[in-house]
Parts: structure tokens; C-alpha cells; sequence
């Protein structure tokens, strides 16, 4: 059963992705993908990692849409047509994409209990998580209290996009202001 | 979109419980899914619909723009004061094994101050990208 939703989602993910690469409506290349954050949301709900796909579901599918529409406000809404020639990207995209599978191939098989990974400290983690933090979610204390580096950095990330964001989008109406003033000023000294 | 009655009626209707369903998976994050970063973006999101249906004017009286712009860097306070106070205390930076009257307790303490601050930056960052984009299209 797991089987087959998992070859559902990952086909109508497939299907979606080849639909945002050939739109050149961008409301619809956006919508799209909202559809395919939501798609990546259930599927992470199917591999019981419930913690990244309420973040998936929210981040993804919700405000990020919500971001682009904004701003797909201030551009055109149909894609131009590139100056030049697609076939060096072309080359690019399956190039990495060849190196990326020939990567999975030295993977360990999906799902292996004992991967190097899970022998590391994440044992110590699931162990001692309650007794030392007292907080039943391995997630939070991984996150907030062994990680709290990583997750400062995380929070540090998102103040620094949001501050260049606002300076970006904010910067050139306050110039026009000050011109404005210096303007009023110096026709008020005259 | 103010004069459509059914999203208006809908979206009373909902709000407040998105509201109470960020502050469940904030404080709830212990136990069950979710956390401060899930909690900020569910929060931003009310706001950002109240600003969709309401108009930007509304969503400035329950959340002011110059409120949202100081909350940004206050967040990221929070989280690095936890820190610091850790290391007042006489452990590494980070280490909230003091914060409280024995080890497991004071990493309790630390975990919900660090993920308040968590909540804050990520709420506060998200209305006021939103804030920056009405503004900009204007």
C-alpha cells in the first residue's frame, strides 16, 4: 500500500515538475508549484518525517507561493523568450543530473537500519534525548539543544533575508524621497 | 477582494483559529510536531490572509509595520542572549544545562526560549517581506 501512494506521488510530482518547465504563463508555473510543494509535503508524511513536511506545507506550498504572486505583481506575467541558445544549459542540466544518479548509486539501499549515518550520534540522541532535555520530541532537542548552532545560523539566515529583502525593495522609493527633500531645501534656501 | 462575502465570512471564521493552531504547534512543539519555525510561518500567514481578504490597512492596525520591522532582529536576540546567558553561567555558549534548577530542567528552559526567538524572527521576517512587496506594487 505504502508502495503504491509513494508511486503516485512520485509519478504526479514528475508530471508537474515537466508542467512548470514547459509553462510560460508565470501565474501557472507558480500555482504549479505550490502543487508540487504539497506533493513533496504528503510525500514526507509517508516517510513519517512529520516535523519537515508541516514545514514543507507551510513554507512551500503557502508563504513562498504567496511571495511569488506578490512578486509577479511587480513583473510581466508571461516568460521571455531566451537571447540565447538553450543548448549549453542543456548540457549543464544533464550533466549534473547524470553525476547526481551516478552518485545514488554508491548509496546505501534505501531505508538500511544500519547506514553509517544512523551509527553516528543519532543512537545517543534517541536515547538520552527525554532523560537529559526532558523533551519527548528527538526533533525539538536535536534541533533546538544538540544542534542549537546550526539553528542560530538557520534564524540568522532568515533575519538576513528578510533584511535584504526590505532593503532591496525598500532602497530606491526612500531615495526619491531624500531627492525630493534636498530638492524642497535647496528651493526653500534660494 | 473586500467585497466578497463568502471569503469574508470564511476567513473570520478561520482565523482566529489559525492563530491558536500556530501558538498549539509553538508550545506543543515538545511534544508533538512542529516547532518555532513551523509556529512563525502559521502566524505570518494569518496576518498575510487577514491582508488578502481585509486589505493591507487592517492587517497594519493588528500588526504594525514598524512593530514587525524592530520584532526582525529581536528574534535572533532572543536566541543569541539564551546563549549568552549560558555563558554567564559559567558553560559554553549555548549550553542551557544552567538555566534551570537541575541539567534536564535548565535544557527545557533553554529550548522554549530558544525556540520563542525562533517564532519571533521567522513571523516578524515573513509579514515584513510581505509588507515590502504591497508597498513596492503600490
Amino acid at each position: 500500500m505504502e508502495a503504491l501512494i509513494n508511486m503516485a506521488l512520485l509519478t504526479l510530482l514528475a508530471v508537474v515538475t515537466v508542467g512548470i518547465a514547459r509553462q510560460r504563463n508565470l501565474f501557472g508555473a507558480i500555482i504549479l508549484a505550490g502543487i508540487y510543494s504539497f506533493l513533496m509535503a504528503s510525500l514526507l508524511v509517508v516517510l513519517d518525517a512529520v516535523d519537515v513536511a508541516m514545514t514543507e506545507a507551510s513554507v512551500g506550498a503557502g508563504v513562498s507561493t504567496v511571495f511569488l504572486l506578490a512578486a509577479l505583481h511587480l513583473a510581466r506575467s508571461m516568460e521571455q523568450k531566451p537571447h540565447h541558445s538553450p543548448v549549453l544549459p542543456m548540457v549543464v542540466a544533464v550533466g549534473v543530473g547524470a553525476a547526481l544518479f551516478w552518485g545514488t548509486v554508491g548509496l546505501a539501499p534505501f531505508g538500511t537500519p544500519d547506514n553509517v549515518i544512523h551509527k553516528h550520534v543519532a543512537p545517543k540522541y534517541l536515547a538520552d534525548s527525554l532523560k537529559e532535555t526532558m523533551v519527548p520530541n528527538v526533533v525539538t532537542s536535536t534541533l533546538a539543544d544538540y544542534r542549537g548552532y546550526d539553528t542560530l545560523g538557520e534564524t540568522t539566515v532568515i533575519f538576513t533575508a528578510g533584511v535584504g529583502v526590505m532593503l532591496l525593495l525598500k532602497g530606491r522609493r526612500r531615495r526619491k524621497a531624500e531627492a525630493q527633500s534636498a530638492k524642497a531645501r535647496s528651493e526653500a534656501a534660494q | 477582494m473586500k467585497r466578497d462575502l463568502i471569503l469574508r465570512v470564511i476567513a473570520k471564521l478561520t482565523l482566529p483559529f489559525m492563530l491558536l493552531f500556530a501558538l498549539y504547534v509553538q508550545f506543543h512543539g515538545e511534544l508533538g510536531p512542529g516547532g518555532g519555525f513551523q509556529a512563525g510561518v502559521i502566524a505570518a500567514g494569518m496576518v498575510i490572509l487577514h491582508a488578502l481578504i481585509f486589505g493591507i490597512r487592517e492587517a497594519k492596525r493588528i500588526a504594525p509595520q514598524a512593530l514587525v520591522e524592530r520584532l526582525v532582529p529581536l528574534g535572533v536576540l532572543i536566541y543569541a542572549g539564551t546563549g549568552i546567558v549560558g555563558l554567564l553561567t559559567g558553560v559554553n555558549f549555548l549550553d542551557y544545562s544552567r538555566l534551570g534548577p537541575d541539567s534536564p530542567h535548565g535544557h527545557e528552559y533553554g529550548i522554549f526560549a530558544v525556540e520563542v526567538g525562533v517564532l519571533v524572527t521567522v513571523s516578524s521576517t515573513m509579514i515584513a517581506i510581505f509588507y515590502a512587496f504591497v508597498e513596492r506594487g503600490r
